[in-house]
Formats: C-alpha cells, sequence, structure tokens
C-alpha cells in the first residue's frame, strides 16, 4: 500500500483508527503524499461541505477535521465536546484532525479568540447537518417521516425506541456529498451532555508522562539536525563564511549559505548545535534600530501613513475646550515578546519536489501560501500539518522556523529538522510593536463626562501574514507590509459619552518586525483607555465602579460589573485607609468588552506597593467573565488564570531592550518574567448563558489586567503609572515626582 | 564512544562523540524520551529537568560525562498515562496543564522537594519552583497539585 494512492473510500474507512493528538498518522501520511503526488484531492476540504468537517467510520467513530489548532488551550477537548453532543455521541467516539492543509478546511488561523466562537461553529453546524442527514437516511431506510426519528449513542432510532440503526451502520465509511446547512436544527442546549460540563482535558494524562508528542519531539526517518546562525545584526549583510572552523565537528553534513542566510546541518542535534556555537562567519556593520532610550521620541516622529477613526460621536474638538476640568495624560506599552518556553521547531522533507511541512504554526494555510511563495512552488504542492507545541499566544517563530527547515531540506535533499534555540526566539521572533497613547478628556462642573479623545501610534497592517524572516535573509519572495494584528481593536470605547473622538495613527515603521502577541492591540488600548477612565473617576470624585455604569447601556456589562462588586467584595478605594508604612495596599478596577461586541470581564486587582523600593507585589485578582456559552468551565477557568498571571507578568517585568544592531533581551535573565514566590492568587466567577452563543475565552482576561493594576497602585500610592513596565525605578520616580 | 547510561532503571548503550554533551541530548535524542524538554539551553527554566541519583538537575547543561555511573530518572521513570506516579495523577486531578511543555520540569522540581519535604507549606512549594518558569499561567494549578499530591502521599 505505500505508494498506492488510497482511495478516498478506503481512507475514510480507515480514517477512524486514527489516534488523538497525531495528525500524522503513518497512513494519513501515505495516503497524503500518494494524493500530493497525483494532485488528486484525498478529501473535501471547502468550508460548506460536511465532509470537510467530518467522517463516520464503520466502527462509528467519527473524526473531526479541524482547521483551528489547540495551543495549549484546550480547544481539542472543548471541539470534541461539541461535536460528542451535537452528533450525540460518546465522547470518545470523536477523533480530531487539527491543522493539516490536505485534510483539514481552512477556518482562518488560531487567533483572536476565535477557535470555539467560530471554528467550533462551524464544526457544530456540520454535525446538526449531518445528524438530520443520518435522520433522513434512516427514515428512506424505514420508510417512516422523519419527524418520528431522534438519535443518541451514536444511533438513529424511532422515538418509540422499537427500531434503531447505529451511525456506522447507517453511512459508515461514506461519504456525505451534502453542503454544510446553516439552518440545521441545533440540539436544545438543555440536551447537551458534554457542553458546559468541565470535562477533563484529553491530553493531559499523555503531558505528563511523557507520552504526547510535542512539535519538538517529532522525527522522521532520515531526518537531519540544523541550526540556523543568526546575522549580529540585524540588517548585517554576510561577508564571508570561514567553513574550516567545523570542519572538526563529527556529524557535520553542511553549512548552508543563501544570501543573509546562514545554518548548518548535521547528524546530530549536539553536532548541530556546535556547530552552530563554533562556525566563524563576518557580518557588515549595521545599526538601523533607533536609540532604545529615545523609542517614544522616536515612535512620535514616524511617519504616519494613515489616520483610522475608529469611533466619532458629537463634536469632540468642540466639546473639549468648553469642559469645566480638561485632563490630559499620555500611557505607553513596552515591545514585548510572546516568551513561549519550547523555542519554535519545525521538520520539512522534500519529495518529488513536494513539501511536507510540520511545525506548531497556528495558521497551516497562510503558512503553505508563505512556504510556496518563498520556494516558487505551486500551492498545492506543499503540505503543512500542524503538531502542537508549546503554548504559542500568537504569531512567534513557528512559521519562521518552518521556512528554515523548508530550505534547508531542499538544500541537502533529506529531512532536517530545525530547532531554534532560546536566543533565536527572543531576538529573532516577531514583536508586540509598542504602543503610544495620548488621551484627553473634558468633565463638566458636576463631574460628568463631556468628551474623549485618544490618539494611538501604532504600526498600520492588521493580521495578514507575517513576513518570513528566511525569506527576508536569503531575499527570496516575501510580504513587504507589516502584520501586527487587528491592533486598533478596543481603542473605542464601550462607554457612552456625548462626545468621543477615537484616532489611530497608522504608522509607516516600527523598530522591530511586529506580529500579535496575545490579545493584541486590545491589551495595550484597554490598558490606556481604563486607566485614564479611573483618573476621571478619581477627578469626578466617583467611585469607579459606579462612573463605569453611569456611562454603559449595555445590561449584560452592566450586570457584569454589579457581580464583580459583589464578588470582589468592593467597598470603594482604599487608599486613605492604608496610608503611611512603608507597604501599601489598593485596589482597583478594569472592564472591557472585547471588540466591542462579545466577552465582557471585569477585573478587580489588589496590590501591595513599596514605597522604600517601588516594587509591586500583585496579591490578587478577582475576575468575572460573561463569554456567553461556556463550553467547558474549568477550561476557561484555565485560561483567564494564564491570562491574569502572563498578563501581570507583562506589566510588571517584560519589555524587549536593544541596542542599534540587535535585540539584547535574549534570553530569561535579560527578559524576565513572573516567578512562583511573585504570583498572585486568582479568584473567578463565570457567568454561564448556554443559550447564548458561545464567544472567545483564550484573549479576553488578559485585556483588563494592566489597568486594573494601575489603578489600584493609583489607590494605594495616589501616583499614575502609564508606562508598562510598571519597574520598580518607574514606580520610585513617580513617587518623588507628587 | 560508548556510554552506558542508566536511566529509568535501565542500562542503555550510546555511541556519542562529545563527552560534554549535555544529558538532555543523549536522552531525548539518543534515547528517544520526551520527557525532559529542550526550553532554554541555559539552565533558566526548569523545562529539561531530570534526576541523577534522586536530586534533580537541569540536564540541558549537565555534561554527559558527569553523569557517570549515577541513575537517571525522567519523568517517563515516574509513572505512565496508564498507571501514573501520584504527582502525575495530582496533576491531572488538578488539570494543572496549559501547553504542559514546562509541566515536566514541574513534576521533576516537586518530586524533589516532596522526597526531602513530604509535608510542605505553599511557600515552600513556591520557594522550590521559583526557577521553574511557566508561561501560560498554570502557577496556581501547579501549587495546588503539589499540595494535592503532599496530601494523598
Ligand atoms: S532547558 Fe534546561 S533549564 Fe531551560
Ligand atoms: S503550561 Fe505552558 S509553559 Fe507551563
Amino acid at each position: 500500500m505505500a505508494n498506492a494512492r488510497l482511495s478516498r473510500r478506503d481512507f475514510l474507512k480507515t480514517s477512524g483508527s486514527l489516534v488523538v493528538a497525531f495528525s500524522f498518522g503513518p497512513l494519513l501520511e501515505t495516503a497524503g503524499r500518494a494524493a500530493m503526488a497525483d494532485g488528486a484531492a484525498l478529501k473535501a476540504v471547502s468550508l460548506d461541505q460536511v465532509d470537510s468537517f467530518l467522517s463516520i467510520g464503520v466502527d462509528g467513530t467519527v473524526t473531526c477535521y479541524s482547521g483551528k489548532v489547540d495551543l495549549g488551550t484546550g480547544v481539542r477537548t472543548a471541539l470534541t465536546q461539541i461535536v460528542a453532543d451535537e452528533l450525540t455521541v460518546a465522547l470518545d467516539k470523536v477523533r480530531l484532525i487539527e491543522g493539516d492543509t490536505l485534510l483539514t478546511p481552512d477556518q482562518g488561523p488560531t487567533y483572536g479568540s476565535l477557535a470555539i466562537q467560530v471554528g467550533g461553529m462551524q464544526i457544530r453546524q456540520a454535525a446538526a447537518t449531518a445528524r438530520a442527514a443520518l435522520m433522513s437516511e434512516a427514515a428512506k431506510r424505514w420508510q417512516v417521516a422523519p419527524g418520528e426519528l431522534t438519535t443518541a449513542d451514536g444511533a438513529v432510532r424511532t422515538k418509540s425506541g422499537a427500531r434503531r440503526i447505529s451511525f456506522g451502520e447507517l453511512v459508515g465509511g461514506k461519504e456525505f456529498s451534502l453542503s454544510l446547512d446553516t439552518g440545521a436544527p441545533l440540539l436544545d442546549p438543555a440536551q447537551y451532555r458534554f457542553v458546559g460540563r468541565s470535562i477533563s482535558r484529553l491530553d493531559i494524562p499523555g503531558k505528563v508522562s511523557g507520552e504526547f508528542t510535542y512539535m519538538q519531539d517529532f522525527r522522521v526517518p532520515g531526518m537531519l539536525h540544523a541550526r540556523v546562525v543568526r546575522p549580529l545584526a540585524i540588517g548585517a549583510q554576510l561577508a564571508s563564511v570561514d567553513e574550516s572552523s567545523v570542519s572538526g565537528i563529527p556529524g557535520l553534513v553542511k553549512v548552508v549559505r543563501d544570501g543573509n542566510f546562514l545554518a548548518v546541518v548535521a547528524r546530530t542535534e549536539w553536532g548541530a548545535i556546535r556547530a552552530a556555537q563554533q562556525l566563524k562567519a563576518s557580518w557588515s556593520d549595521w545599526s538601523g534600530l533607533p536609540d532604545e532610550s529615545r523609542l517614544w521620541e522616536h515612535v512620535r516622529a514616524t511617519r504616519i501613513v494613515k489616520n483610522d477613526i475608529t469611533s466619532n460621536v458629537g463634536r469632540t474638538e468642540q466639546a473639549l475646550p468648553r469642559a469645566a476640568k480638561r485632563l490630559s495624560a499620555t500611557y505607553d506599552f513596552a515591545i514585548h515578546t510572546h516568551g513561549s518556553i519550547g523555542p519554535s521547531c519545525a521538520v520539512a522533507e522534500f519529495r518529488d519536489g513536494k513539501l511536507t511541512s510540520w511545525s506548531a504554526s497556528q495558521a497551516t494555510h497562510n503558512l503553505r501560501k508563505q512556504l510556496a511563495s518563498m520556494l516558487s512552488l505551486p500551492e498545492d504542492q506543499v503540505r503543512a500539518i500542524y503538531v502542537e507545541g508549546a503554548g504559542c499566544y500568537g504569531r512567534n517563530g513557528h512559521e519562521d522556523a518552518a521556512a528554515d527547515a523548508a530550505l534547508l531540506a531542499r538544500a541537502v535533499g533529506q529531512p532536517v529538522r530545525v530547532q531554534w534555540m532560546r536566543a533565536d526566539e527572543h531576538g529573532w521572533d516577531p514583536k508586540g510593536p509598542p504602543t503610544l497613547i495620548d488621551l484627553e478628556a473634558g468633565l463638566d462642573t458636576a463631574g460628568r463626562v463631556v468628551a474623549w479623545h485618544s490618539q494611538f501610534y501604532v504600526p498600520a497592517g492588521a493580521a495578514g501574514t507575517v513576513p518570513l524572516v528566511t525569506a527576508q535573509l536569503a531575499s527570496l519572495p516575501h510580504e513587504t507590509g507589516m502584520s501586527p494584528g487587528n491592533i486598533i481593536n478596543d481603542t473605542a470605547l464601550p462607554y457612552a459619552f456625548p462626545n468621543v473622538l477615537t484616532v489611530a495613527h497608522r504608522l509607516a515603521d516600527t523598530p522591530l518586525r511586529p506580529s500579535w502577541i496575545r490579545t493584541p492591540g486590545r491589551m495595550q488600548n484597554t490598558f490606556a483607555n481604563e486607566a485614564f477612565l479611573d483618573e476621571l473617576a478619581i477627578a469626578a470624585k466617583t467611585d469607579p465602579f459606579e462612573f463605569r455604569v453611569r456611562y454603559l447601556d449595555d445590561p449584560r456589562g452592566i450586570e457584569l460589573l454589579k457581580r464583580l462588586q459583589a464578588f470582589a467584595k468592593w467597598q470603594g478605594r482604599t487608599s486613605s485607609k492604608h496610608s503611611g508604612g512603608d507597604t501599601v495596599t489598593g485596589r482597583g478596577v478594569a472592564y472591557v468588552k472585547y471588540e466591542l461586541y462579545r466577552t465582557y470581564v471585569g477585573a478587580v486587582a489588589t496590590v501591595e506597593v513599596n514605597r522604600t523600593t517601588g516594587a509591586i507585589r500583585v496579591k490578587h485578582f478577582a475576575v468575572v467573565q460573561d463569554c456567553g456559552q461556556i463550553i467547558n468551565p474549568d477550561g476557561v477557568k484555565n485560561q483567564i488564570e494564564g491570562n491574569v498571571l502572563q498578563t501581570v507578568s507583562r506589566t510588571l517585568k517584560e519589555q524587549v531592550t536593544f541596542d542599534r544592531s540587535r535585540v539584547t533581551s535574549v534570553d530569561w535573565a535579560s527578559y524576565p518574567i513572573l516567578t512562583f514566590p511573585e504570583i498572585p492568587d486568582v479568584d473567578i466567577a463565570l457567568i454561564d448563558r448556554p443559550t447564548e452563543k458561545p464567544w472567545g475565552a483564550g484573549e479576553p482576561s488578559a485585556a483588563v489586567v494592566p489597568a486594573a493594576i494601575s489603578n489600584a497602585v493609583c489607590d494605594a500610592v495616589g501616583v499614575r503609572l502609564r508606562s508598562v513596565p510598571f519597574l520598580p525605578q518607574k514606580v520610585l520616580a513617580a513617587l518623588k515626582s507628587v | 564512544m560508548k556510554v552506558t547510561l542508566t536511566v529509568n532503571g535501565r542500562a542503555a548503550d550510546l555511541d556519542v562523540d562529545d563527552p560534554d554533551m549535555p544529558l538532555l541530548y543523549a536522552l531525548r535524542d539518543g534515547l528517544a524520551l520526551r520527557g525532559p524538554r529542550f526550553g532554554c539551553g541555559l539552565a533558566q527554566c526548569g523545562a529539561c529537568t531530570v534526576h541523577v541519583d534522586g536530586k534533580a538537575v537541569r540536564s540541558c547543561v549537565y555534561p554527559l560525562r558527569s553523569v557517570g555511573k549515577g541513575k537517571v530518572t525522567t519523568l517517563e521513570g515516574l509513572g505512565t498515562s496508564a498507571h501514573p506516579h501520584p504527582l502525575q495523577q495530582a496533576f491531572i486531578d488538578e488539570q494543572a496543564v496549559q501547553c504542559g511543555y514546562c509541566i515536566n520540569g514541574m513534576i521533576m522540581q516537586a518530586k524533589a522537594l516532596l522526597d526531602s519535604t513530604p509535608h510542605p507549606t505553599e511557600g515552600e512549594i513556591k520557594d522550590a519552583l521559583a526557577r521553574n518558569l511557566c508561561r501560560c499561567g498554570t502557577h496556581l494549578r501547579i501549587v495546588r497539585a503539589v499540595k494535592r499530591a503532599a496530601r494523598v502521599a
């Protein structure tokens, strides 16, 4: 069978035997290669076909093909719950294949908290269509009206229970050949057995025992190991390479040079690491980065290519000057990295001119396009397969590692594994760009907000595809624009002020290759909005909860804030009660309606500020979230805890540093993150709305964290922190200035 | 050169060309183990933690030649998904994983703690794990899992 092309039927028959979490079973491999070889599609992958999403094997096993992938967030389990419920099968009857361009539909990259909200709902609708089709197939067979039938436990049966036929007997191994029916009726949520319950994650037993295969563990026969040798400066030209410097390394296969792309390939991983360390290369000087100490002047001076007016209500420019009291402030949020604990890794193999790429890319369909374009291959000659890596939280280095591997596999004619080293990841992954925000607002004599004007200075571009650093170094075809993500989301406000003007000045450039980090833009923008709002509440001498609720005309938002107020046992501002002493406690609240149309989150932070050292300890976070229908409550809580801890880390500690030539924060010593002794406690209350749409949970709660901390610090010591990270020296400087 | 390592109670012969190669690569590439993970190669994150003679070490910087006759234990040596060690079971019970990439280090470091301090305080757990990094923010669950394991032990 190794070289024969599997028929679609054979493939579907056997696909039921695949193992969860392995999207690269040997059979699929063979089938996939054969299919690529003769250019035929192995199965439907278009978004409008049921077969693209689901197949049912003769044994009744349901295989679900998901374009959205599990980035370590629990999505695999949640999608399994959704499919099992909508098809009325047992959980262990469902197998999931993720992010394989040959097998799964292109449901868009796994970003933006959309895996369940969009991806899961497409799959749910496919399952509903399939369930209706199964019932009508049985109705035809039994010559009864479909209305007399129902499904349960993987079978269609008459409502009386007299007749029963399993899905496997009915359609096992066959295609549905059916368009996805967006009107196919969904089950009443009251009938769900798994959705809404904290089903244990399917991947955890394997992950705690060393049985799970991460991308970093993935191997193919005959595979070589490679390491990339990075330029000493980002824009440096490779002048010369002294190959004799590594000639003594056992197992060295090749030094590959392509423009400014330089790499070593060896038979062993350690050989590749040593060769990369020892290889002597000379690079030209390059010092095109701005002076880090003047980063914000640089951002402000960068050419604006366009202005996005993200909201415009009333006549802000007239109203502001007439306000009884005016406040203005500038906020900034440093350049951040993703910080995956496992650096990016990829394997690539060329066979008969066709490329197979395994990586932990959150966007295999886009990656396929990029790899095809970089190597001037037709797209259908490239197959990109997702294999889960370390948590990725955005567009990190995985796609670049995939491009490294592809280039090297072609250069040496054997499969190549590229593992980025820590300095590759910290130094060369694309970064969350610097964000600078000017805010101005006016209050009337009664302390009401009459006008709000904000200006965000952020790079141009949207989500798209981030240029591959490999292609840039090797001068191969690549995108030239910036793709920082949809970073102007949540620049506009959830509050109904009479005059509002929010503008994003889109910049022609930004110092380091940008991409979307977790909660891109929404985190930085909400920081400024919610902290400045707190400044206004203080100026208006109004409780921050009351101040927010006053301007909300959204019942779900108001309900959320009221829940939070009770849940956090909010008793108003505390600063006056804690004056004196070295360590002062304060509390602060922040709120977001994510992208102004979905998930609501509110949080209260409790902090301790040491007046002598300037150190902030975040002691506690209380979070209330409404993300509509909850698929897996513990999974959602896990995401919220993660968002809070990761964003506390970002807010207190993190910033990418650089000199004029390169990133200088290239390890965990120079880019420190939160450690165990520093973690806050987190209490979470979820508002479940089983009959509503499910909204995203992976990102929104990160958005409220920086402002809640800034507001709590101000409550504690009366100074306003407007520059992330809140390093002790900034706290001390702020304390000194009052 | 040939090196004999005792890993998880079994002797394994390995062909290596550099005795200074860190133990991590012998375990992952030579023995195809997947518990110990590459995270930084700099002894900064803990993802690669294994035990040598019961002591937690960072295998990414631990030269093969220093292992000598030492007995190496990896995550796989504790238990399997079918028969997990109580500490592994505690991580399952507390769902103390997001991506799970750091979890090898958390379990192996916690194992060393519990071996010497069977009933640690929360502060002792946090101090013992202070040099183990987790980016997903699973810390709270990890602490709960270690506490649970200490309770059931
Ligand atoms: S990989 Fe060894 S400490 Fe990070
Ligand atoms: S669970 Fe992902 S790094 Fe800890």
